[in-house]
């Protein structure tokens, strides 16, 4: 009763604060409820609750049913991509006087771990716009913010973050395309590569070098440019087809002296490479939340299967073989779910969160394979085949090893930051 | 004084007046908590139910046999409550209401489902504070009587429930609160049109579709067909935290809830026995006649 009481107090004084933005609101909830817990609490609010729920119903009722044939035909999920930007799943971080909600970083995490349950191709597609709009977030100028990110909250628009090359994933710094300087404009040529939502975006984050000097530093070598997709010379290429996550639209773009005006620079020339690292800080718990949803996804379908199929005279859950890899692909996706919240919340408090984010996007991309791969073993041949919606996690599962940082790169920066805590 | 004996001479006489003038099939036990009341000029008032979700699937008999297990098991909205919600807004956003209210009756946790009234576009929410014993005991006739009050306070010109709650499947709630407050009712409603100030309604019965044509003020009960629920949009539910919910205790309104029931045994149904596989059609109906059965 008297949490309750402390919770919606805490709620309250959320909203009051709602309009300096939803950092605050959520300190003063967790500052409020932390009286009532001796200083931590996995409780989560009222309206995060009810907003797990709308995705919850969202995900089972519309993106289930509907993945196995987007899947196979590898066509964009339009059509379940407005249904959710109606609904409000959609851009949660774009400030309030953008149009958006100003969602914090945990509450975007929930929805993005319910919608990937039910697909998470839908959800790289949804997910990719949040990436594409985070340095115009953490960056952008009013003018800038007011343009690109206004016109996402008034109809259903897509963007995307361009700064993987063919040469270059990992290996930012050694991004080739180049940006010079003409007048009031930059001239732009290069290739990028496995950009999500080239195809179908109206804008793009680019990254592009505009210092020439090899021996210039990276953290002033690059400038991160607003690109309109419509521009001439903005080539997208054909979609790829991959092994998973196939509804999502993965192309390659050719920039041929696109011309883009002076305007459309964020923050100014060489602060790029800061901004591009920085977005990863917000947007890697919303991913490790995806290859949670995934994994919880693979368990929920193993168990239904497991209570279902007999052998030997019994349920298969009932074999202790069985039944004891359930509880592995238990144990990892709570701590996947406890790992991201971590994270999220973390940011969301205004600290640096590198360390947790790394942690949970590395760990949640690990055991969402290893879930996945689980699935298909206890469903037996029946995992193996394409009626059987388990072969599908296993190929859409890989990705989440690979983008938004490999899981090397996740262990070099983890690796980094605790041994630069050790050194302290 | 009065008033319970007014209450019992209607129960009596519902069973056939129910019949004569409605159509309607013999009162059902007890069942729902909260009807939708919604309003014509002024108010819309709707009813939210909060019930066993409908896709638990284990539920369990109580060991001492009074009742199901409902700790730890998951409630939401009644889905025929859920249709009457829309239907008040539906008829809000077509300027035909004013306002709509959405009314619950129980614990504490309801106002999770007011909310969710509220977050599809209820305008304000009414909670009816009935906890503990009261509440396992809250049958339909407590719950009208609740509803013929605030209808009566709240001057609400139309009454939108739930037909049924999926957990008791009573089906009494809309019947006892129109004639409490000896209004007109539409009940399994798959249809309703406002015209002037009298209130169309297309009904489901066991026949096929019966058109009525009742004047307001009136209650409606919302069967399967009526609409389908929007989803409440993100915006919305968090546009619905600033809607108000006023806290109203049943003796404020003059309603005595101790129920006039007791529930003698609650059981399971009787285990599926294994049935028997025959190879021919001409073994099937050999079977069917040793049995009896034909």
């Amino acid at each position: 009763m008297i949490f309750n009481k402390v919770l919606r107090a805490g709620v309250q004084a959320g909203r009051r604060f709602q309009s300096t933005g939803p950092q605050a609101g959520v300190r003063a909830a967790i500052a409020a409820s932390r009286e009532a817990h001796g200083g931590f609490s996995f409780e989560l609010t009222d309206q995060q609750k009810e907003f797990q729920e709308v995705a919850r119903k969202f995900a089972r009722e519309e993106i289930v049913p509907a993945a196995p044939s987007y899947d196979r035909s590898g066509e964009y999920p339009f059509p379940l991509i407005k249904r959710a930007w109606e609904l409000g799943l959609m851009n949660g971080h774009i400030p309030e006087d953008c149009g958006g909600m100003g969602l914090g970083i945990f509450d975007a995490c929930l929805i993005t771990e319910e919608l990937a349950f039910g697909c998470t191709g839908v959800q790289t597609a949804i997910e990719a716009n949040s990436l594409g709009q985070m340095p115009v977030i953490i960056a952008g100028n009013d003018a800038q913010k007011k343009k690109y990110l206004g016109r996402m909250t008034e109809e259903p628009l897509m963007c995307a973050y361009c700064v993987t090359e063919p040469g270059a994933g990992s290996d930012v710094a050694g991004i080739k395309t180049r940006a010079v300087k003409k007048g009031d404009e930059y001239v732009v040529n290069g290739q990028k590569m496995w950009i999500t939502n080239g195809g179908k975006a109206n804008w793009y984050f680019l990254l592009a070098r505009t210092d020439p000097d090899p021996k210039c530093p990276a953290s002033k070598a690059f400038t991160g440019f607003i690109v309109e997709a419509d521009t001439p010379g903005v080539q997208p290429g054909r979609k790829e087809l991959n092994m998973g996550q196939r509804s999502s639209d993965t192309r390659g773009i050719t920039f041929e002296d696109v011309k883009i005006p002076k305007e459309n620079v964020l923050i100014g020339e060489g602060a790029g490479f800061k901004i591009a690292m920085g977005a990863f800080d917000k947007t890697r718990p919303p991913v490790a939340a995806g290859a949670t949803g995934l994994a919880q996804r693979a368990l929920e379908e193993a168990t239904k299967y497991a209570l279902e199929r007999k052998t030997f005279g019994k349920f298969i859950a009932e074999h202790q073989a069985v039944s004891f890899l359930l509880a592995e692909m238990a144990m990892k996706v709570e701590l996947a779910r406890m790992a991201y919240q971590r994270a999220a919340w973390e940011v969301d408090q205004g600290r640096r969160n590198t360390y947790y984010a790394s942690i949970a996007k590395a760990f949640a991309g690990d055991i969402a394979n290893q879930c996945a791969a689980d699935a298909v073993q206890i469903f037996g041949g029946n995992g193996f085949n394409s009626e059987y919606p388990v072969e599908k996690l296993m190929r859409d599962a890989k990705i989440y090893q690979i983008y938004e940082g490999t899981a090397q790169i996740q262990r070099l920066i983890i690796s980094r930051e605790h041994l630069g805590k050790f050194k302290q | 004084m009065h008033r319970s004996s007014e209450v019992k001479h209607l129960a009596s006489d519902f069973n056939t007046r129910a019949c004569e003038c409605f159509g309607q099939p013999p009162v059902q036990p007890f069942e729902s908590h909260c009807p939708v009341l919604t309003d014509r000029t002024v108010r819309v008032q709707l009813k939210v139910l909060k019930v066993k979700d409908g896709s638990v699937f284990f539920i369990r008999v109580k060991p001492d046999r009074t009742g199901v297990v409902t700790d730890g098991v998951k409630h939401s909205m009644n889905p025929f409550c859920e249709i009457a919600v829309e239907e008040a807004v539906k008829l809000k956003e077509k300027k035909l209401v004013k306002e709509v209210v959405a009314v619950s009756c129980g614990p504490q946790q309801v106002q999770e489902t007011i909310r969710t009234a509220l977050a599809m576009g209820a305008d304000r929410g009414i909670h009816v504070e009935v906890s503990g014993k009261d509440y396992e005991t809250l049958g339909p006739l407590q719950v009208s009587k609740i509803f013929a009050a605030l209808a009566k306070k709240e001057q609400a010109d139309l009454i939108i429930l739930g037909k049924q709650a999926i957990d008791d499947d009573c089906n009494q709630t809309g019947q006892m609160t129109a004639a409490l407050l000896d209004w007109p009712q539409g009940t399994f409603a798959s249809e309703v049109t406002l015209e002037a100030d009298k209130l169309k309604v297309v009904r489901e019965i066991d026949g096929g579709l019966e058109t009525i044509k009742i004047n307001l003020p009136a209650v409606v009960t919302a069967d399967l067909r009526l609409n389908t629920p929007r989803y409440a949009t993100l915006p919305n539910i968090m546009k619905a935290k600033k809607k108000k919910i006023t806290n109203v205790k049943p003796a404020d309104l003059g309603v005595d809830v101790s129920s006039r029931l007791e529930v003698l045994k609650v059981d399971e149904p009787p285990q599926r026995q294994s049935g028997v596989k025959v190879e021919t059609v001409h073994d099937l109906v050999e079977k069917l006649k040793e049995a009896g059965r034909i």
